[in-house]
């Protein structure tokens, strides 16, 4: 056992050498055209060396350790307490979802302007994980390429907006319905594909689409992307300082108040805020209706769904054109949001950020999801200095979310339904 | 009610059914008996749609049904069990029974979305055919537990209910009585005969309890390796030297 314990330890320290020496021990130098190895400084050996005494250290005494934070008392002061009674926990939940959401309404006037953009994208992020969520965590079917349907949305709004001048407006809608028609068309080809296929199959559609972007050059710009993207406008009111359409209005002669570049960011937020509590209240009743429990029964079993007459192909393809149309959502306010999009905005990783936050939040749980979200676009953020570890971070943060709670932050619960005896 | 004509099925080089007929009457319990890997599965699966027969035809009420998918045919009214209980595990037990009576989805989109008086009428009523049938299995007071953390009885009796919920005329149990207790077996008993009498439902059974399908079926049907043994009452069945033969071997 102690051998054992030793030669695992020995292994997990020699493991940590040889990943650390070659990131931070061997620097690559320009010099004139050619590229030299250099060793970095003496204090990088001693910490990487550090590093594995400290590694071996912890994996010889990992039980004992494991053991004593076991023993820790429970963090949550609630976790001993009785559980509430169902009906009262549903109401004071809907009130404090309320006072969350009036709080976000007002909160954008008191802080900066940064805050506020960045609270804009969390909404976008919220928005595409509330949909991703309906495929991946409610009908179990693996979407790597969830981002293809982000990018119809956005691109929707921009193309249209730079050849027919359409508004916001207009193009929020036939964003949505556009992307929820290519969830549709992905669909039907990919019916009979669950698991690992399917992922693969979602997977390369996303980068179709992605390539599709970036290589038809005359009609999207090719990676230059489209610029010029219109802000939204309030009842015909411009943001800007000088009305660019004909006949429309600006919004600080309109309300008589000095012109001040906050209103558009304060404006994107409220509606994103606005679609986003949209899309959160649309999805949480189609979980609570038919189709919400087919779509679960598909993930739970498949066979069994269809034994009692559930069509395969109508579940599949609600859950595929449902999470489509939210994203479409999504895409159009980002694009209002930049002003300028490209086929960068819609690499893989982002389709895995989104899965990221859906498996981080509980997979089907709305406010897990929602929570995953604000906490995955905040924490890069504040963590800016360490710009570099990014990746490093949101790696171990996933290991450690597996490790102690596989479940996610808020695992889905399932809805209480009160049943009256029937004579 | 239901006739199955010359029913065969063959997987490559092996002909797993060969030539099966039945035929189920209204109001009657048919049980199908062989030993282990005769095809009663698979005539089943035929059956229920989820294999295309490679030859004969299924009639029920009149119409071939052989070829359609799984679904259309439990629309149809015929719906089965499954060997392996196969519930929605992460599901509570009043959702598997809320699923199994959602065959219209799209109809209902909108106006589920809008919380119609219509939409909330069919809602209440779906709810209070669960709660009946959860009445009568017995599984009221577990009706919010996921449905993974039943014990097997209650599973198997859970299986059931969710396929009376969705009003069949025919049910197919495939080994209902399998890993139950002789007193659940006894209840299971009861509980299939009430459906017959009182429901009105015909009953397929394939069952290795021989108790079990001596006592309730109307009459058996013996597949041995594929192909059709015998037919019969029970009793007639259980003095064929065939079936005696098939079950003991040669002597």
């Amino acid at each position: 056992m102690a051998a054992n314990n030793l030669r695992h330890a020995l292994f997990c320290a020699i493991v940590t050498l040889i990943i650390s020496f070659p990131i931070l021990g061997l620097n690559l130098e320009a010099k004139g055209i050619n590229i030299t190895l250099t060793g970095a400084k003496t204090s990088t050996y001693v910490a990487i060396v550090l590093a594995a005494v400290v590694v071996f250290v912890f994996q010889i005494f990992r039980d004992s350790f494991m053991g004593v934070l076991g023993k820790l008392p429970n963090l949550n002061p609630l976790a001993g307490r009785e559980p509430m009674e169902q009906s009262k926990r549903v109401k004071l939940e809907s009130w404090i979802l309320t006072g969350i959401v009036i709080f976000a309404l007002f909160w954008p006037f008191l802080v900066s302007r940064g805050s506020v953009d960045l609270a804009t994208l969390v909404l976008i992020y919220i928005m595409l994980a509330l949909g991703l969520n309906v495929v991946v965590g409610l009908a179990g079917l693996l979407d790597l390429g969830y981002v293809a349907f982000y990018a119809v949305g956005a691109y929707t709004f921009a193309l249209l907006s730079q050849y027919t001048g359409i508004s916001f407006w207009m193009a929020l809608p036939i964003g949505a319905l556009l992307a929820g028609l290519t969830g549709m068309i992905l669909g039907f080809p990919v019916l009979r594909l669950r698991g690992d296929y399917l992922a693969i199959v979602t997977l390369g559609f996303g980068e179709i689409i992605r390539i599709l972007l970036n290589n038809w050059t005359t009609l999207t710009g090719g990676p230059n992307g489209i610029g010029g993207i219109p802000d939204p406008t309030l009842f015909g009111m411009e943001f800007g300082r000088r009305v660019k359409e004909e006949g429309n209005t600006s919004f600080h002669e309109t309300f008589g108040i000095a012109y001040a570049s906050e209103h558009k960011i304060i404006f994107l937020y409220l509606i994103a805020l606005v679609l986003a509590v949209i899309t959160a209240l649309i999805i949480r009743r189609f979980m609570r209706m038919p189709v919400g429990r087919a779509w679960e029964a598909l993930r739970e079993d498949e066979i069994a769904a269809r034994s009692l007459g559930l069509s395969r192909t109508a579940v599949k393809l609600s859950a595929f054109t449902i999470g489509a149309f939210f994203a479409g959502f999504a895409g159009t306010v980002f694009a209002s949001k930049q002003g300028f999009i490209s086929p960068e905005s819609f690499v893989f990783l982002e389709s895995a950020i989104i899965l990221a936050i859906v498996v981080l939040g509980g997979m089907g749980s709305q406010l897990g999801v929602i929570l995953a979200a604000i906490a995955v676009t905040i924490l890069p953020e504040l963590a800016r200095e360490f710009s570099e570890y990014r990746m490093l971070i949101f790696g171990a943060a996933m290991v450690l979310m597996m490790v102690w709670r596989p479940q996610g932050l808020l695992p889905m619960r399932r809805i209480h339904i009160k049943l009256n005896r029937q004579e | 009610m239901l006739e199955v004509q010359k029913l065969s099925m063959r997987f490559g080089g092996l002909l797993a059914v060969d030539q099966v007929s039945l035929d189920v009457q209204e109001r009657e319990i048919v049980s199908i008996i062989g030993p282990n890997g005769a095809g009663k599965t698979t005539v089943f699966n035929c059956m229920s749609g989820f294999y295309k027969p490679t030859g004969g035809k299924i009639l029920f009420e009149g119409r071939e049904v052989q070829g359609k998918p799984d679904y259309k045919i439990s629309r149809m009214g015929m719906v089965r069990t499954f060997q392996h209980v196969r519930l929605f595990t992460q599901m509570t037990v009043v959702e598997n029974l809320l699923v199994a009576q959602h065959r219209h989805l799209n109809t209902n989109m909108i106006s589920g979305l809008l919380g119609t008086p219509n939409y909330r009428q069919r809602e209440q009523k779906a709810l209070d055919r669960a709660a009946y049938w959860l009445e009568r299995v017995g599984l009221l007071e577990l009706a919010n537990r996921d449905a993974g953390n039943l014990a097997y009885g209650q599973q198997r009796r859970l299986e059931i209910a969710r396929c009376m919920v969705t009003e069949p005329k025919l049910l197919m149990l495939d080994e209902p009585a399998a890993g139950l207790n002789p007193a659940e077996t006894k209840e299971l008993n009861q509980l299939i005969i009430s459906l017959k009498e009182d429901y009105n439902v015909s009953v397929v059974l394939i069952e290795h309890d021989m108790s079990l399908v001596m006592d309730i079926s109307d009459r058996i049907n013996v597949i041995n390796q594929g192909k059709p043994l015998a037919s019969g009452t029970p009793e007639e069945i259980r003095r064929n030297d065939d079936v005696i033969k098939a079950y003991l071997g040669e002597a």
